[in-house]
């Protein structure tokens, strides 16, 4: 691969191991605290899987970097400064109640469903392969929040109330899954990666009939302008510092 | 044929004398009683009573380490603690399911728990204050669950035993992430060094009462261990956790806070001072420092479900009429 390719794809795989890093923090909140005991054992696994999958995208930046792999994803997990983290802010929004985790959850599984799909298509092979081992356990995530769309959409009238207005709060946020990543544009002409536009617009028709099916209704928005990567909510800055407190209080230590 | 002694229970239990020794032949044959098996009102009774204990414990003790999984200082260390609280939920879920099978429901068990009927675990009223606590927890905390589940692992309730074996695989990978996390912070830097020194302090008494009250204290112990549910004293077990884990805390240069402990060369065993049995007392009946903390997290966390829960039975009842 070339070296301007490498670079921008080290930008790129950081920016999608910071979608899940953040988004498996929030979900492991639930950890203790799910409406059943069931939901405590999926929503701690699902927490897993997406810090598991952070720490394999930020390992293959670290490669692709020269840096080293085993320090090199904690540096950049406990020692960047919150402006510095290249997550949608999607993720970032505070945990909600349950509507509102699973059904941000649904929304960014259905999207990363079509786009490791794509990914397993590189033509970098080392990122074709991960991206194929990840998408088995995306799958199963999906399949998970998936079945909670229809059940709390059409369940009861306060579960339906409380999905519309978690859909009315997180849609906006939701068209930032267009937002190109870090490096996009170069990478995909060389075929390495998926445009995230033109997987937005299959996510959009196949999400919005889901939600409709289930009871809700969808307000088709444009996308907002200012809905891009290097911008954060203030609820980043105090996730990170919470992230951050304990490799912070001896930095020069073996944690 | 029976003895005199079963004839007593019989009569003290309300039980049929013949019923009761043939039960009593099954356990000393090693046999394992099985759900739909014959077994004494009061046997049923114990088991319901132990196994929802164990399984609260489980659930409560989510809350101590769950607090630090945001925290975790290293990716490795956040995907092992996440690990370890999802296996307590999944252990939680088994024992619920074993005492189901003795005919008490989830939806009992936990309002027993919420209301504040059924017990759980004393040690999981202490407060988690450093990120080295989460060590001290597996090491010693899972170290002394360990001893007493290897135990019930061979009792004679068939569900208890096999959820028992499983939970004590499991549980050994969590003691051992405990146990490497100490030793490492202990070789580490001054700030790990002192951290480690003030979890082991504060979790050392504690631990020891978890294993409860002394035998002549602990009123269901002779049943227990006469019908194999139990298989040994509090005492013994108490005893094998203290010889095992003070010379291998002393190795990393920790200081047990207990100017009494002393090795007696005569039995082999590690001699400790006396339990603060005041303290015991005061946290199981609902006076320790977080038993207010994790009663309230675990209503709050059961109220806000209250609207989920109603929602997916709805749900399950349209889509059955469909």
């Amino acid at each position: 691969m070339e070296r301007a390719h490498q670079y921008a794809l080290s930008g790129y795989l950081i920016a999608l191991a910071d979608d899940e890093l953040i988004l498996g923090h929030r979900d492991s909140e639930w950890t203790g605290h799910a409406p059943i005991l069931e939901e405590d054992i999926a929503f701690a696994n699902l927490a897993l899987d997406e810090i598991g999958h952070a720490k394999l995208w930020y390992e293959l930046a670290a490669d692709l970097l020269g840096e080293d792999k085993v320090t090199y994803p904690d540096k950049l997990v406990y020692f960047r400064e919150p402006a510095q983290f290249r997550n949608m802010q999607l993720v970032e929004l505070p945990k909600g109640d349950w509507a509102f985790s699973t059904l941000r959850q649904y929304l960014f599984d259905a999207f990363e469903a079509l786009r490791l799909e794509a990914l397993s298509q590189s033509s970098y092979t080392p990122l074709a392969e991960i991206a194929a081992r990840i998408r088995t356990e995306e799958l199963y995530h999906l399949r998970h929040s998936q079945a909670w769309v229809p059940r709390l959409g059409l369940g009861t009238e306060e579960s339906h109330a409380r999905m519309q207005a978690a859909l009315d709060a997180l849609w906006p946020y939701a068209q930032g899954l267009a937002a190109s990543l870090p490096g996009e544009q170069d990478l995909h002409a060389a075929g390495i990666v998926p445009s995230s536009a033109g997987l937005f617009e299959r996510w959009s028709g196949e999400v919005s009939q889901f939600l409709v099916e289930a009871g809700l209704q969808v307000e088709l928005r444009s996308p907002l302008a200012d809905i891009d990567r290097n911008s954060h909510s203030e609820h980043l800055p105090a996730l990170i510092h919470d992230l951050q407190s304990v490799a912070r209080l001896d930095p020069e230590a073996t944690w | 044929m029976y003895g005199a002694d079963v004839e007593q229970i019989a009569i003290q239990l309300n039980e049929d004398p013949q019923k009761l020794a043939d039960f009593e032949a099954r356990i000393a044959r090693g046999e394992k009683i099985e759900p739909g098996d014959w077994m004494p009102a009061e046997y049923r009774r114990q088991l319901i009573r132990m196994i929802s204990q164990h399984a609260h414990s489980e659930v409560v003790g989510m809350l101590p380490e769950g607090a630090w999984i945001t925290k975790a200082p290293s990716l490795r260390r956040k995907l092992i603690l996440l690990a370890k609280v999802q296996d307590e939920a999944g252990h939680g879920q088994y024992l619920y399911h074993a005492a189901e099978t003795l005919g008490a429901t989830r939806e009992e068990m936990l309002d027993a728990l919420l209301d504040g009927k059924a017990k759980y675990s004393s040690i999981f009223n202490y407060h988690t204050t450093t990120w080295a606590d989460n060590g001290a927890i597996g090491w010693l905390v899972d170290g002394a669950a360990i001893l007493n589940q290897t135990m019930l692992a061979r009792c004679s309730y068939g569900p208890y035993s096999r959820a028992m074996v499983r939970i004590c695989m499991e549980e050994n990978f969590h003691r051992k992430q405990g146990q490497e996390m100490i030793i490492l912070y202990s070789q580490g830097t001054p700030t790990q060094r002192a951290m480690v020194q003030d979890a082991i302090t504060r979790w050392w008494w504690p631990t020891l009462m978890m294993f409860g009250p002394h035998d002549a204290d602990s009123p269901n112990s002779g049943v227990l261990i006469r019908w194999g549910i139990k298989t040994r004293t509090n005492d013994e077990l108490r005893q094998d956790f203290i010889n095992q884990l003070v010379p291998d805390l002393q190795a990393c240069g920790i200081v047990l806070p207990d100017p009494d402990l002393h090795y007696d060369e005569a039995t082999g065993n590690w001699r400790t001072g006396a339990i603060d049995w005041d303290e015991f007392w005061a946290v199981l009946k609902g006076n320790g420092p977080a038993n207010a903390e994790r009663m309230a997290a675990r209503r709050q966390a059961h109220a806000d479900g209250h609207w989920v829960r109603e929602a997916a039975a709805a749900y399950a009842v349209k889509n059955q009429n469909q």
